[in-house]
């Protein structure tokens, strides 16, 4: 599989100003130096506590956001030195989808004219091709035609998200970002959406990053997983292999910390103690040796270095690497 | 095991009248709760999970809502006939609630320790001085480091799982018989999630207290609770205990919404889908409410609405597959 997103030590740092004059005072660390690639054709799952920067980090993709430094490489073109014009031609490619539909679905315009939007914009039809379009889009997420000329506020959750996923795929993009699509709906409305998402991924051979702190969602939809720890990636993996064999201490206590559906399961659950700590003044060295339950005297002082393990198997830990030589 | 009744509900009916009509958006609902049990109510939102639990405490807002039928039997007293003075006693001392958004529950301009303070105060007649030491010795029970401090703090200053552990430390401070927890984990991120309900059980093994655990996670049901009723559009579908609801699913809702979870064990390509949605309160269907999402339906299921029946001793289905009391 060919990369379609490169990034490289993307870092964003959002200021903390205080006093008559704004001074700067301090810096909130969001994202602080993330690598990796998103694959054509893959689901990337981005897993993490809030607060962690995976929102972020999908803000960055899309340029929604202006880095402190760093670089995204779309199809070979760095994102960040694009003029307005290129800028334009790229948002084309790159959609999002937001977590909640309500809040980004305009209430003033019909769904058919939210959808119709991009379209009418970037001139991709004319006339009645456009209503055509949206009818077609409108079906593609199993909506019906007539809903075209209903308002938001007419659908239930779970019909607006599928109206935000209708607009995000009207400019046939090649990226969708999905930000927690499913974490403001109901138990069955969500498997109605994750199956939608699936489906229209085959169909029109989509390249997904999935952010969500719902960890068995990702694990449903995604290729491989990163899960990410106060604006740092501490581990990255093939689905299968993070959920058989996750390395890093803390997607250990992550992932045990998920209830499961079987009242009769065997809960060996690793409880984390305390709260995510502040990004404005995060732990020196490794960043979890705070709530680490194997932390040593080395977490304390040198940050560990994200490396591969094994093929396909990044983690950022003192511990693993000892463990393997 | 005592199993001695603390609650009863008997089909309770709580209704909002709307400009639009009304809405039945809790009907007919009864079940009991057994002293130092927990009771899961499970159900997608609209449902009336949420509105059965302020009932209990009844805290409906009225108008537009009313409590229109029904008897909610709190230690053999109906409380539906008290006051609203002799409510007052009981709730928050009796009888607790902790809610889903801890930050809008808690009020900001006081303190975190005057707010546990002040239950203790009205309720167990505590001078400023004790009821702040309690407070400081519920927030160490509830696991807030160097609580002598944190006892100072304002809710804005604190984190969400912290906000939700003083709001157990307020809920508790009294030593209540129940404690109804509205989706208290929902805001949470998981891992501090596991930390609450871990937290929730610990306590209920320390104070005997009964819990009424209202939620739409499968999961946190299949983590705590001892039994589970599982409602759909204001009625009980289905009544059972924990470890027979996932064995052996009765009602086809109960069934989809086991189905349609994702599993972090499971390699399924596609996941279950319970078609449709929930149907407005306002237009229920003539026969029974889940009929049009049902993949068994029978013509009879879209005329007459099914009674909640028992099937074996505790557990109750209300569905025509099972009718006449076998399968």
């Amino acid at each position: 599989m060919s990369t379609l997103v490169h990034i490289s030590n993307l870092t964003k740092y959002f200021p903390v100003n205080k006093g008559m004059f704004s001074k700067e005072v301090s810096q909130v660390k969001a994202v602080d130096g993330l690598s990796f690639d998103i694959r054509q054709g893959e689901t990337l799952g981005l897993v993490g506590e809030s607060g962690c920067g995976k929102s972020t980090t999908g803000r960055l993709i899309l340029r929604l956001l202006e880095p402190t430094a760093g670089k995204v490489e779309f199809a070979g073109k760095n994102v960040f030195e694009a003029s307005a014009s290129e800028m334009r031609a790229l948002r084309k490619d790159m959609q999002i989808i937001f977590q909640d539909p309500y809040a980004s679905l305009n209430p003033r315009m019909s769904v058919g004219d939210i959808i119709a939007e991009p379209i009418r914009l970037y001139k991709l039809a004319h006339g009645p091709e456009v209503q055509k379009k949206v009818e077609h889009l409108l079906s593609c997420v199993g909506l019906a035609a007539y809903h075209a000329r209903r308002y938001p506020h007419e659908f239930s959750g779970g019909q607006r998200q599928r109206v935000g996923i209708a607009r995000a795929l009207a400019l046939n993009p090649k990226l969708i970002i999905c930000d927690e699509p499913v974490s403001a709906l109901d138990v069955s409305i969500q498997s109605q959406v994750l199956n939608l998402l699936k489906d229209l991924q085959q169909e029109f051979g989509l390249t997904y990053l999935f952010i969500a702190h719902g960890l068995n969602a990702v694990k449903h939809v995604s290729n491989r997983i990163g899960v990410m720890y106060l604006g740092k990636m501490v581990e990255l993996a093939g689905d299968e292999e993070l959920y058989s064999n996750p390395l890093h201490p803390y997607s250990k206590a992550l992932l045990s910390a998920v209830p499961i559906p079987d009242p009769r399961a065997k809960k060996e659950r690793i409880i984390l103690n305390g709260d995510v700590p502040s990004p404005v003044n995060p732990p020196q060295g490794c960043r979890f040796h705070t709530r680490c339950y194997c932390a040593q005297d080395i977490c304390n002082h040198h940050e560990p270095i994200f490396k591969r393990i094994k093929p396909g198997h990044w983690v950022a830990c003192h511990l693993v690497e000892s463990e393997i030589e | 095991m005592t199993t001695e009744t603390l609650l009863q509900v008997k089909d309770l009916k709580t209704h909002f009248f709307l400009e639009d009509g009304v809405v039945p958006a809790v009907d007919g609902v009864s079940f009991h709760l057994n002293r130092g049990e927990t009771l899961a109510v499970v159900g997608e939102s609209g449902s009336g999970k949420s509105i059965t639990a302020t009932s209990i405490m009844r805290l409906i807002p009225n108008p537009p809502g009313k409590i229109v039928g029904g008897e909610i039997l709190f230690n053999g007293q109906d409380l539906l006939r008290k006051t609203e003075k002799e409510m007052r006693d009981i709730r928050g001392n009796r009888i607790s609630m902790i809610f889903q958004e801890p930050m809008t529950s808690l009020n900001p301009v006081f303190r975190v320790g005057y707010q546990i303070s002040e239950s203790l105060m009205i309720h167990q007649g505590l001078n400023k001085k004790d009821a702040l030491e309690k407070s400081i010795e519920m927030l160490r029970l509830t696991g807030i480091p160097s609580p002598e401090k944190r006892v100072h703090d304002f809710p804005h200053q604190m984190s969400g799982g912290m906000r939700q552990r003083v709001m157990i430390a307020m809920a508790l401070c009294c030593r209540p018989e129940l404690l109804i927890a509205d989706e208290p984990t929902t805001a949470l991120d998981v891992t501090i999630q596991a930390q609450i309900l871990d937290l929730m059980l610990e306590l209920k093994e320390q104070m005997g207290t009964a819990i009424i655990m209202i939620t739409h996670d499968l999961a946190v049901v299949a983590e705590v609770a001892d039994r589970a009723v599982v409602m759909y559009c204001g009625k009980l579908v289905e009544e059972s205990t924990v470890l027979e609801l996932f064995d052996k699913p009765l009602h086809p809702y109960t069934k989809g919404l086991l189905k349609s979870i994702p599993h972090v064990n499971s390699t399924q390509e596609k996941l279950y889908m319970i078609d449709g949605m929930v149907p407005p309160l306002t237009h229920l269907p003539a026969g029974c409410a889940f009929a049009p999402r049902c993949p068994e339906a029978q013509p009879r299921c879209h005329m007459e609405r099914p009674m909640l029946r028992e099937i074996s001793p505790g557990r109750r289905v209300s569905c025509w597959l099972y009718e006449g009391g076998g399968e």
